[in-house]
């Protein structure tokens, strides 16, 4: 990782972290932090993607700002960590996409679901798109299973490979080694600290989402959308072993698997979604970076406009709109497909990536980092403290 | 906006630890509470806001604390730390308020958690907060909003009007302009005063000058000067503060917590030409650490500079300042402005003097220096394995010692001995009646939270009756 602006600064405040250390019982971050004592550019990385952004540390802190120290820590770390996904970015040539990577991932968005509509349009016989087909296998009556799955699934398993080359940058960068991804002990704490968000509770208590008081109103929507997410892959998963091996193809029946795994899913999202989204516009502006609004927003959106158009195909797929609510809702998965190595959604890979470091220090940390200063065993500070008398 | 004409049953002046549990307590016996913070929302919460623990009574291990910690035992050390400064049935009062006050203060959203890092010999004793200060003032003020409490933010109390024994009204500054406030009954909450460096200077002179102040400026000592002038009766030694050794590019004000520096029972500390003034290994550092802030202070210019080689670069917490690094002796005079020439000759004077022994940072190693004076009683070891490092130093106050003399129901004495009738204190402006010299950490906190917490009952008893 290279030298920023951002990581200078982010170096700047964790030293001033590492002398106070009054916030570590919120998170993993300043454990973390005070497990050094200089931070290099991939340490700040590495911090920064610990971070849950849950803001305790900034409402506790009496560095922040007007204190001229000036220490806002999620606010630089949350600039840090979106430079790291561009550094981290794979092909290179694709860093730049982090940029201005709202505007970037909604015309992309626009510039595929138009093309797959257009290509419906231009491609298929319009009595076609607009006829009413209930029968098995009647979305691929509109776009051909061939076309639909073998475009899903060359894309899907680029961004995959993307994502895992992205892993294997950060891993590199922060010092890890291959080997370490052995051991089962930290990758199931790891798992653990990830379906849980442990570390987006303050300490037990909640989180400073709106603003100085505390809930874990964000942990549940990001739980929505992320298992809302799961149950939406699950639900295509079921498809498509009953296409393939069951020889069973959609549409299927509003109590099938797939269909109530994707209702479930989809609401899920729709809720998170929309939750997280408001809270972002509600929230104590201080603690964040503007500027990085548009890559959030721009994945909420797209993840909840996918729900939102699978539940219209689903309400309309007995109707002459199917055609056209199918290439949208197509149109949209491919999009999001393309986008997921180059949106916020890498923030997943590299925020588990860090989690998993995190174990791994934990467990390696058997002797104490620093040697403390000498301690009476006794009565500690109690004993025999006196200040000199005046003059 | 605030309706200066009405009258609230009780005022509290300040807006720290000790004025919030007063107004909480205050609120929930029904009475109409108005809190007076002269700073702004930014910076509530006086000193509160750079503490981290508060020392508790508990008979068993708790969720954060282990063993036990029993009345005689902490009287005791507060027996010793105050050299007996201090007044045994106020003492005993607020060391009993402690074990209730912890689950009131979790009541009112104060979280705890194990103490931190570094700080393993106060887990019996000393209860910390999660996040530290400032989170248990936004707890308090958080609380203090929902129960009504009406908060005026940069206001400064003036002055109270004392007649026969009654105050009767406060004269504040509100945003600037001037107000007067009605109450049935005031809490002066209000702090020390070592904020207020032409105070420090009529005993310390212009050396105060050169103190860096540890916690928030607004500790002005208004209100104490007031009443004092009013008649009111002190407690605590006014020549006293409780100063530390700080980094010397600390902040004026408001450093806190991250400019203190451990590393002197490592070093060597010289001053401003290059001579040493005390032995720097003469105890456990968490013994001695407080007495180095006078050490300093009495210094030419109040600088010192603490001095080490790379063998001791990480025996200590890191600063949060840069150490100043040359690779040879004379570099680092140049850096810090010394005469390089004395620093050498006061290095290998001290080098000579040392003796060859096991060195241990984790025990009394009675590795000594032998010839020279002041002597390194333990920890010596030569400086001479570059690069060489540095940090400066001066005086930090923590806080003044001088307050109002009060009662165990927090009620303000006149010099004529009787009470003032509507007159309650809390916190550091009372805090000297107990805590009279020396220091023992955490303690302020439970003073501030077991007077205030009387303080408060007893006001809205008073304005209610």
């Amino acid at each position: 990782m290279h030298s920023t602006d951002a990581i200078i600064e982010a170096r700047r405040q964790a030293e001033v972290c590492n002398a106070c250390r009054y916030c570590e019982g919120y998170c993993a971050v300043f454990p973390a932090l005070e497990r050094r004592r200089a931070f290099t550019n991939s340490d700040i990385a590495y911090l920064a993607n610990l971070c849950h952004n849950c803001k305790g540390c900034y409402y506790a802190c009496q560095y922040a700002p007007p204190h001229a120290f000036a220490v806002n820590f999620p606010k630089v770390l949350a600039e840090v960590r979106h430079e790291t996904y561009a550094a981290y970015a794979w092909p290179r040539a694709f860093a730049g996409v982090f940029e201005r990577n709202g505007v970037i991932v909604s015309l992309a968005a626009a510039i595929i679901v138009t093309v797959v509509l257009v290509g419906v349009g231009w491609l298929q016989d319009p009595d076609v798109i607009f006829g009413i087909h209930t029968q098995p296998g009647a979305f691929y009556a509109v776009i051909p299973w061939s076309v639909m799955g073998g475009l899903s699934a060359v894309v899907f398993l680029y961004s995959m490979l993307a994502l895992v080359m992205g892993f294997v940058n950060f891993w590199r960068d922060t010092g890890g080694r291959a080997s370490e991804l052995a051991d089962i002990t930290p990758l199931a704490q790891t798992a653990s600290d990830v379906l849980s968000l442990r570390h987006l509770g303050g300490g037990g208590h909640g989180c400073n989402d709106r603003d100085e008081s505390f809930s874990t109103l964000r942990r549940w929507l990001h739980h929505a959308t992320f298992y809302g997410f799961m149950i939406c892959f699950a639900s295509t998963g079921t498809a498509w072993f009953y296409d393939t091996f069951l020889n069973w193809m959609a549409p299927y029946p509003i109590t099938s698997l797939p269909v109530v795994l994707g209702c479930v899913g989809g609401i899920g999202l729709i809720i998170g979604t929309a939750g997280l989204f408001w809270l972002k516009l509600v929230s104590d502006q201080e603690p964040t970076s503007r500027r990085l609004l548009g890559a959030d927003v721009a994945l909420l959106m797209l993840l909840g406009t996918i729900s939102f158009s699978g539940f219209l195909l689903l309400g309309l797929r007995a109707t002459p709109a199917m055609g056209t609510l199918l290439a949208l809702h197509v149109g949209l998965v491919l999009a999001f497909f393309v986008v997921i190595p180059y949106s916020k959604f890498v923030h997943g890979v590299y925020r588990a990536a860090a989690l998993l470091r995190n174990r791994l220090e934990l467990r390696n940390s058997t002797a104490p980092q620093r040697v403390l200063p000498a301690k009476p065993a006794d009565k500690g500070e109690t004993a025999e403290i006196f200040s000199a008398s005046a003059k | 906006m605030l309706d200066f004409s009405r009258t609230y049953d009780v005022l509290v002046v300040g807006g720290g630890n000790a004025a919030m549990c007063a107004a909480i307590m205050a609120r929930a016996k029904g009475a109409s509470v108005l809190v007076l913070e002269h700073a702004g929302q930014s910076f509530r919460g006086g000193n509160s806001r750079h503490t981290r623990n508060l020392r508790v009574m508990h008979e068993e291990p708790t969720s954060q604390l282990v063993g036990s910690y029993l009345e005689e035992e902490f009287w005791e050390d507060l027996k010793r730390v105050t050299n007996g400064h201090t007044d045994e049935h106020l003492a005993r009062v607020t060391i009993r308020g402690t074990t209730s006050a912890v689950s009131w203060m979790s009541q009112c959203g104060v979280r705890f958690q194990p103490s931190l890092t570094g700080t393993l010999s106060l887990s019996r004793t000393n209860l910390f907060f999660l996040g530290g200060g400032r989170a248990l003032v936004n707890a308090y003020y958080a609380t203090a909003q929902r129960m009504g409490i009406d908060i005026l933010y940069d206001s400064e109390v003036e002055a109270l009007e004392i007649d026969h024994d009654v105050v009767r009204s406060a004269t504040i500054t509100w945003r600037g302009f001037p107000a007067t406030v009605k109450a049935k009954t005031f809490v002066a909450a209000s702090g020390g005063f070592q904020a207020n460096i032409d105070w420090l200077r009529q005993y310390w002179g212009d050396a105060a000058d050169n103190f860096s102040i540890r916690g928030t400026p607004y500790a002005q000592g208004k209100i104490l000067r007031n009443l004092l002038d009013q008649g009111v009766a002190s407690a605590g030694d006014p020549t006293q503060c409780h100063a530390v050794a700080v980094d010397a590019r600390a902040p004026k004000f408001d450093g806190g917590i991250v400019t203190r520096l451990d590393s002197i029972p490592f070093s060597i500390v010289v001053n401003r030409d290059a001579e040493r003034f005390y032995d720097e290994g003469e105890d456990f550092w968490p013994r001695r650490y407080a007495i180095w802030g006078w050490l300093i202070a009495k210094q030419p210019g109040q600088i010192a500079y603490s001095i080490f080689d790379s063998k001791s670069a990480e025996l200590f917490m890191p600063s949060v300042f840069p150490v100043i690094e040359a690779p040879t002796i004379s570099d680092l005079a140049a850096k810090l402005g010394l005469d390089a020439s004395r620093l050498n000759a006061t290095i290998d004077n001290y080098n000579s003097a040392v003796q060859k022994a096991d060195f241990n940072p984790q025990i009394l190693d009675h590795c000594a220096t032998q010839g020279i004076t002041p002597p390194k009683t333990h920890w010596a070891r030569k400086i001479d394995t570059p690069p060489y490092r540095a940090y400066p130093l001066r005086p930090g106050i923590t806080f003044t010692y001088l307050g109002v003399k009060v009662t165990d129901r927090a009620q303000v004495l006149m010099n004529s001995g009787r009470t003032a009738k509507n007159l309650f204190a809390s916190g550091e402006i009372m805090a000297g009646n107990i805590l009279g010299r020396g220091y023992m950490a955490g303690f302020g906190m439970s003073i501030g939270t077991v007077f205030g917490r009387i303080a408060g009952e007893e006001a809205a008893a008073h304005a209610l009756n």
